[in-house]
């Protein structure tokens, strides 16, 4: 079974058409980069794939559940799919700690000592365990960002979304957040990543998608799409950022 | 100097009287506050038309007309018999409660809609969202307006004194009628209401730099 299986999916805002129709699927441990021009509706269709967007046509399959099924309980769905995004939305209020530790006390992974041992091994991971007791205000953006990705693991997610993740991102600081992104794709789990990182894409991608104007007009591996690239607004798309 | 050290007690008797039903009140009004906003912004037109009714219609109306419509209104239908003072806390009640429900709405729609997504990305559901990702925020924003709407509605029990309950105005108002020295013992109960008013400032100064937002 497919981790996700994308159908001829649509959304729209109002009259504005930002999905007209996507379809693909995305197998178990698949790193997919999603690449094209801002607004071409890559972090809506992102957005899609936990239904923090409502779905206005097609279907998106996680694990073989149909999402857009009104029935299907998105919460336990979402439970298994980890969401960073571009501008952190750490919760102010909270510690590191605090924050990573949440989600998995509230909905009854373990109890609070279990958590908290488990959020200290992801801290690690990602090189902040010293910020713990730390406020999301006191950290710079690239470690904020590194405890965004460890409070998403920390309920063990089998997807990880990763939303611009580093457009936020002074440039000296890119490198620390892609750096346990990579760790992540290594360790086997999947991945889909709306990125302008092409150098990332170029690497750790098993397939790239470009997007534009509310269709995916190619996918391929990264060394294809970015050496061969077929259709024209691909060819322009990566003239202009390579 | 005689006549205030004798009015002096009955102004306190009367001050106890008055914390008594603003406690009560206030604290009322603000779980009436949050019911009312949370139906305002829930995702069914019929519950935010009638929180929007609730608000609009004790926003368009003075306290005075409230309180006399819950006290000789509701009373002279016979169903029930409230006292002044149960009418007192009520009509205050109901008062701050619609004026809380814009603070609190207000508030709660100042929050990022990134915070409910993350929250929401996680897996918890919109109560759990609400209750530990977005009121706690919400609520360390809200609180020099909470403050203000508090000390509002201090002065506002000050009216209840019309219908006859015996709080600190009407004490003041027996005491400068009884011992003809009303100049004095009015200075002393604007003393008195500048003081309490004075520490609930201070005590909401103290909560706001214990809970400082980060």
């Amino acid at each position: 079974m497919s981790m996700i299986r994308v159908e001829n999916l649509k959304k729209s805002f109002g009259d504005l058409e930002v999905i007209k129709d996507m379809s693909t699927v995305v197998e178990e441990k698949e790193v997919i980069c999603v690449i094209g021009p801002s607004g071409s509706g890559k972090s809506t269709f992102l957005r899609c794939l936990n239904r923090l967007e409502d779905i206005s046509g097609g279907h998106v399959y996680i694990e073989g559940t149909d999402i857009t099924n009104p029935k299907v309980d998105i919460n336990k769905v979402r439970q298994d799919v980890g969401m960073v995004f571009q501008q952190f939305n750490l919760f102010p209020h909270k510690t590191v700690l605090q924050n990573v530790t949440l989600a998995p006390i509230k909905l009854k992974k373990g109890d609070q000592k279990a958590a908290e041992k488990k959020a200290y091994e992801l801290l690690d991971k990602v090189g902040l365990r010293e910020k713990a007791k730390a406020y999301p205000g006191e950290l710079s953006g690239g470690q904020k960002q590194r405890v965004a990705i460890a409070r998403a693991l920390a309920m063990d997610p089998k997807i990880m979304l990763f939303d611009e993740p580093t457009s936020a991102l002074d440039p000296e600081m890119v490198g620390d957040v892609l750096d346990v992104m990579k760790q992540l794709a290594r360790e086997g789990m999947t991945m889909v990543v709306v990125t302008h990182e092409m150098g990332f894409a170029a690497e750790m991608g098993d397939r790239v998608l470009f997007i534009d104007g509310g269709y995916i007009v190619e996918e391929n591996v990264p060394k294809e799409l970015f050496g061969n690239p077929q259709n024209e607004r691909t060819k322009a798309f990566l003239s202009k950022v390579l | 100097m005689q006549t205030i050290i004798n009015a002096f007690p009955y102004l306190m008797e009367g001050l106890q009287v008055t914390l008594y039903i603003f406690s009560i009140a206030i604290v009322l009004g603000f779980l009436l506050g949050l019911v009312v906003a949370l139906l305002r912004l829930a995702p069914f037109k019929i519950l935010n038309w009638i929180a929007k009714i609730f608000v609009d219609a004790i926003r368009g109306t003075p306290f005075i007309v409230q309180l006399f419509f819950i006290y000789f209104g509701l009373n002279s239908l016979g169903f029930f018999s409230l006292d002044n003072t149960t009418a007192g806390i009520v009509t205050v009640a109901i008062n701050a409660g619609a004026y809380f429900s814009e603070i609190i709405r207000a508030g709660i729609q100042s929050i990022d809609k990134g915070q409910t997504e993350a929250a929401r990305s996680l897996g918890l559901g919109s109560t759990q969202t609400m209750r530990h990702i977005i009121l706690p925020q919400a609520f360390r924003r809200m609180l020099p307006t909470i403050t203000n709407q508090a000390i509002i509605s201090l002065k506002d029990t000050s009216l209840l004194s019309v219908i006859g309950v015996a709080d600190l105005t009407q004490e003041g108002r027996i005491q400068a009628s009884a011992t003809f020295d009303a100049f004095n013992v009015y200075l002393i109960l604007g003393i008195i209401y500048f003081i309490v008013i004075y520490l609930l400032s201070m005590l909401a100064s103290f909560v706001e730099r214990k809970f400082v937002l980060r």
